[in-house]
Formats: structure tokens, C-alpha cells, sequence
């Protein structure tokens, strides 16, 4: 998928999102904004997957650490085919298996995640086994930035560093917002790149929000052989949607009619112009 | 004491053997490859081996990411650290994402002695058994500890064993015997109170019964090896033909081996019950065997009580 293309989807996957936020009146509408980008960069162009065999022995692995920021993961994998698409609206209804978390009874979810500081063990313990077993995947650990508070992430950081897993990315939804406000307000991280590299990865900062900064850091991984990678993404929580665009309380804010009816507004606008540059190419 | 040989010990040896065919099996240590005595199978199988330095948390995340890759991760760490610290993870990686991860909780119960409640884990099968899905089982000996691990490696799914760090007196005479996750065995058949007991406390129940038959009174004696999936049918058939219950085990008496059998007995067939454990305090500092004299989880104390039971 071409870049006009990618940033096309990733409109598609935010008006998907908030439609089933609204429907289900709960979701974490601000996460699942900001990591959109990175996820349909993963999804469409990045990650050697394949929806019609979610269990393909080496497939590149998808943890979400962040696991509360689970729409934008639903729609895309129901855009792909991993389950078909009238699922979406059984979303968090009593019941479900498209619950408020990541839930590996759907297809194409590994692990059960959603209790934050998970993620990056269970990923080096996949990229390990992919080393040691000549598997050749790569996984992709997408965690928050209020998550980095969480000491079982740093563990995970130096073994991932430790066993050289140059096959492992950390991603960092960096949007600088947890649900009480500014992190770093709440425990500060910066310098958060820093702490990073002294743990012995290789850090790439990049705009977290632009796909093809995105496609470009992935594809290049491992650019610093027996060195773990993590990309720094800086993002806007509630990106895409102006008046989302940085408000705490969208962390988990379900849009009212009249606000979902403005953001797909706003949303089918720039869809239309990313198509009209498309089509000139 | 005849055997000088520690249960960690023996799931080292027969992880070892097994290891030779399959290759799948994979031992993670927190620091603590010399105190789970699995120095050996670093050394035999490296690829095999993972160190993840004092991290526990962090050993279950990378065991279940192991998992689910097809490896067979044996983690071997301190039951105290691992049963506490890393019980989220235990929770979610394991348990409810289904990764078929043994975790392996070493110098269990008081056997860490004059170390402090800090190193004791008195608490450990209350925590693992209240989690959906993660089998929770205590071999008595170690003819069955190396059968229990002979069966973990073929069971497919999370579980918690504890082990004790000294060596324990046989309860077996060689490890042929019929071994079964999930079935209790029956040491001793009786009629008149049935003792039931699990880990080490198996020895001590088994030298009750020798009491007791002296006096006339025919104790069964049952070794829950497995707390979890409980052998509920063999809890009932007791209290239906003794009448009374006795549980003996190396834990707090709140949420254990005796709650768990408790749990049965109360909604399938009520006769009284009996729990013998660690109270509600942080456990006195001695060796296992002070500590358990201390708090009478002993064949006398045992003895008392299935008299008192009986009314004589």
C-alpha cells in the first residue's frame, strides 16, 4: 500500500473507531486515535501477516501493551478480514469477544493484554524464541507513554537488550496525555529517548502521526545490529479529530451524536482531499 | 533421615532426560539457577536455558512469550517471589491468554526457615487456585516429584507446582505408582477419619495413621498432590465412609488445601472438618520441622484431633 493509500486507511479506520465507540458508548477514543497511524502502518505495509492463516508460524508478532487502545486494532482487523466486518458492532456488548481489551479468542490477537507493563516481556520472550529457533519474525510491541511508569517495562527492556534481539521493536505511543493529564505532570519521563538508549536500545524519534516516517523507521529495523529498537512516536491523543486533538478527557470520552456527526464530518473532508491527491497522483 | 536428595534436584535430573527428546523444554531462572539446582541443565542445553536475572516479573512475561512461540518453559524461581510478585502475570500471561507456561516455586512454604515472612510462601495455592485455568499441585516426595514433572511436561496448559528446598523423607518406595494430575492417591485405606495432606506434609500424615492404628483407629490417608483440578470425588467418598476430615498442609489454614476441601464437603456431603496449617501470623523463625512442631502440624497433633473428632 502507497503512502496516499496508508493515510487514506488510516482516516477509514478513525471514522470506523468512533462509530463503534459511539454505538457501544464506551472506548478509549484519545489512545485509539493516536496510535492509528502506527497500527495501520504495521498492519498494511510493514508486517508480514497474512488474515486467511492468522496462526502462519512466521508471522510477525503485534503486542499490544497499550491494550485499552483497542479499537483502532478491531477495525483494522476486521478491515483485513481476521473476522468479518458486521462483528464490529458487538463491540463491548454483554457477551462479546471484541471486548475493551485485546482478547486472543479473536483471530489475528496473540496474547490477552490490557494490564499495562506486559507487553515487552512477552515480546522478547517471542523474539528470543524466533532467534534461537531460526523463526526469522519480528515483533512489534506497541506500549503507551503513561505505561512507561511501570517497572516491569524497564525489566523487560534490559533482557530485551541483554539477549540482543535486534528482531524486537518497541513502539511508544507518545503522546504525552494519561488519563489524569500531562505525564509529565504526573510522573515525569523525560528524557524518555535518553532512558531508552542508556538501556542499550536504538532509539528512532519520529512523527508518530505520519505514516511514511513510520514505514520508514519499521523497514529499516535492524538498523543497529544485536541492538532492540525502539521507535519513539510522537503523537496527538485524539489526533484527526480537531477538537479531540489533545483534551485529557478524551482519554475515554464517548462522542455524543452531534460530536460523532462533526468528526466524521471533518474526517470524510480530508478523506476526500487525500483521494483527490491520490488521483493526481 | 534416609533421602539426602531435594525435590529441585530431582526436577532438574528429569528435565535433563527429558530435554534428550525434546527440545521444546526450556528452563528460565531468576538468579536462581543454584538454588533451583538447574545449574546442570544450563549447561547441558544453553539454547534451552534462559537467564533473566532477579526479575520476576519479568520471567513470566518472557516464559509465556516463549510459550507461545511452541517452547515448554519451566520456570524456576522462589515460590515466595514468584507466587506474589509476578502474580498478575501469572494471571493474564499465563492463565487467561492460555500459554502453556509450569511455574515452578522452589524453596516453598517456611522451608526458606529462619529467613522471615518475607521468604516464606504461606499463601501461594490460596492465590494460584482462586486463578481460572492453572492446574496448582505439590508433589510429597521425590519419586513423585519426578513423575509430576514427567506429566507437566506433557500437559498442555499454565500451572503452578511448589517444591520445598530440603530433602523430604520418602512416601513412595520408587516412583512406580499410578500417577495422575488431578486424582489424589490413597496412601492408607480407613474407616474411621480421613487425613488429607499434600507436599511434604503427606510424611506427617502418614506417621499419624502408624498413631493411630495403635490406638485402635483406622485412618485413610489421602495425598492430594494436585489442589487444583481437585479430586472432588475422592473428598466426598471420604467424608461419605470416615465421617470426619482432617487436613494437614505447609500453608496458611486461610484459602488452602483445607478450604479448598472445605469448599466440597460443606455443599456435597457436611461431616466436620479439621484445618491444620500456618495461622494467621507471620510464621516463627526455625527450620520446617520447629515450625511445624511450633504450630502442630505434627503426628501427635493430628493424633489429638482425630480423637477429640471421634470422641474418645
Amino acid at each position: 500500500m502507497n503512502s496516499n493509500a496508508l493515510r487514506q486507511k488510516a482516516v477509514q479506520i478513525r471514522m470506523d473507531l468512533l462509530r463503534i465507540i459511539h454505538r457501544a458508548k464506551t472506548g478509549h477514543t484519545g489512545g485509539s486515535l493516536s496510535n492509528t497511524d502506527i497500527l495501520t502502518s504495521l498492519y498494511y505495509r510493514v508486517m508480514r501477516i497474512d488474515p486467511s492463516n492468522p496462526k502462519l508460524p512466521d508471522r510477525d508478532r503485534f503486542i499490544a501493551s497499550k491494550g485499552h487502545s483497542v479499537e483502532s486494532l478491531w477495525c483494522i482487523l476486521a478491515d483485513l478480514g481476521f473476522f468479518p466486518k458486521e462483528e464490529l458492532f458487538t463491540y463491548s456488548q454483554f457477551g462479546t469477544r471484541l471486548i475493551g481489551h485485546p482478547n486472543n479468542k479473536v483471530p489475528g490477537i496473540e496474547m490477552n493484554t490490557g494490564a499495562l507493563g506486559h507487553g515487552l516481556a512477552i515480546s522478547v520472550g517471542m523474539a528470543l524464541a524466533s532467534k534461537r529457533d531460526g523463526l526469522g519474525y519480528r515483533v512489534f510491541c506497541l506500549m503507551g507513554d503513561g505505561e512507561q511508569a511501570e517497572g516491569s517495562v524497564w525489566e523487560a527492556a534490559m533482557a530485551g537488550a541483554h539477549y540482543k534481539l535486534d528482531n524486537l521493536v518497541g513502539i511508544v505511543d507518545r503522546n504525552r496525555l494519561q488519563i489524569s493529564g500531562s505525564t509529565e505532570e504526573v510522573m515525569g519521563l523525560d528524557p524518555l529517548d535518553e532512558k531508552w538508549a542508556s538501556f542499550g536500545w536504538h532509539v528512532v524519534t519520529v512523527d508518530g502521526n505520519d505514516v511514511d516516517a513510520l514505514v520508514s523507521a519499521f523497514e529499516a529495523v535492524p538498523a543497529a545490529s544485536g541492538k532492540p529498537t525502539l521507535v519513539m512516536a510522537n503523537t496527538v491523543k485524539g489526533k484527526g479529530v480537531s477538537f479531540a486533538e489533545n483534551v485529557p478527557h478524551w482519554h475515554h470520552h464517548v462522542p455524543s451524536d452531534e460530536e460523532l456527526d462533526r468528526a466524521l464530518a471533518e474526517l470524510s473532508a480530508a478523506l476526500e482531499s487525500l483521494r483527490q491527491e491520490g488521483e493526481k497522483g | 533421615m534416609g533421602n539426602t536428595i531435594p525435590n529441585r534436584q530431582v526436577v532438574c535430573e528429569t528435565l535433563l532426560e527429558l530435554a534428550k527428546e525434546d527440545r521444546a523444554i526450556t528452563v528460565l531462572a531468576s538468579d536462581s539457577r543454584g538454588s533451583a539446582a538447574m545449574a546442570p541443565f544450563a549447561k547441558a542445553y544453553p539454547d534451552q536455558f534462559v537467564e533473566v536475572g532477579i526479575a520476576e516479573q519479568n520471567i513470566v512475561g518472557i516464559a509465556a512469550g516463549l510459550a507461545h512461540s511452541g517452547r515448554k518453559p519451566f520456570v524456576a524461581s522462589p515460590a515466595c517471589f514468584l507466587s506474589m510478585r509476578s502474580i498478575e502475570q501469572i494471571k493474564v500471561d499465563v492463565a487467561y491468554s492460555g500459554t502453556n507456561v509450569k511455574l515452578v516455586g522452589i524453596s516453598g512454604g517456611v522451608s526458606y526457615g529462619a529467613l522471615g515472612m518475607s521468604h516464606h510462601s504461606v499463601q501461594d495455592l490460596a492465590v494460584a487456585r482462586a486463578i481460572p485455568g492453572l492446574a496448582v499441585m505439590m508433589p510429597a516426595d521425590r519419586h513423585e516429584t519426578k513423575r509430576m514433572t514427567e506429566a507437566l511436561v506433557g500437559y498442555e496448559g499454565g500451572a503452578y507446582v511448589r517444591i520445598g528446598r530440603n530433602p523430604v523423607e520418602d512416601v513412595y518406595d520408587s516412583a512406580d505408582y499410578e500417577f495422575t494430575i488431578g486424582k489424589a492417591v490413597t496412601m492408607k485405606e480407613g474407616e474411621d477419619v480421613t487425613l488429607i495432606a499434600t507436599g511434604e506434609t503427606v510424611r506427617i500424615a502418614l506417621d499419624a495413621e502408624a498413631l493411630l492404628r495403635e490406638v485402635g483407629v483406622s485412618a485413610r490417608v489421602l495425598n492430594m498432590h494436585t489442589i487444583k483440578p481437585l479430586d472432588e470425588e475422592a473428598i466426598v467418598r471420604a467424608a461419605e465412609e470416615t465421617g470426619r476430615i482432617i487436613t494437614v498442609e505447609e500453608h496458611s489454614i486461610h484459602g488452602g488445601l483445607g478450604a479448598a476441601v472445605a469448599e466440597v464437603v460443606v455443599q456435597r456431603h457436611p461431616v466436620p472438618v479439621r484445618i491444620l496449617g500456618i495461622p494467621d501470623e507471620p510464621a516463627i523463625a526455625g527450620k520446617t520441622s520447629e515450625v511445624f512442631k511450633h504450630y502442630g502440624i505434627s503426628a501427635d497433633s493430628i493424633k489429638r484431633i482425630a480423637l477429640d473428632l471421634i470422641g474418645r
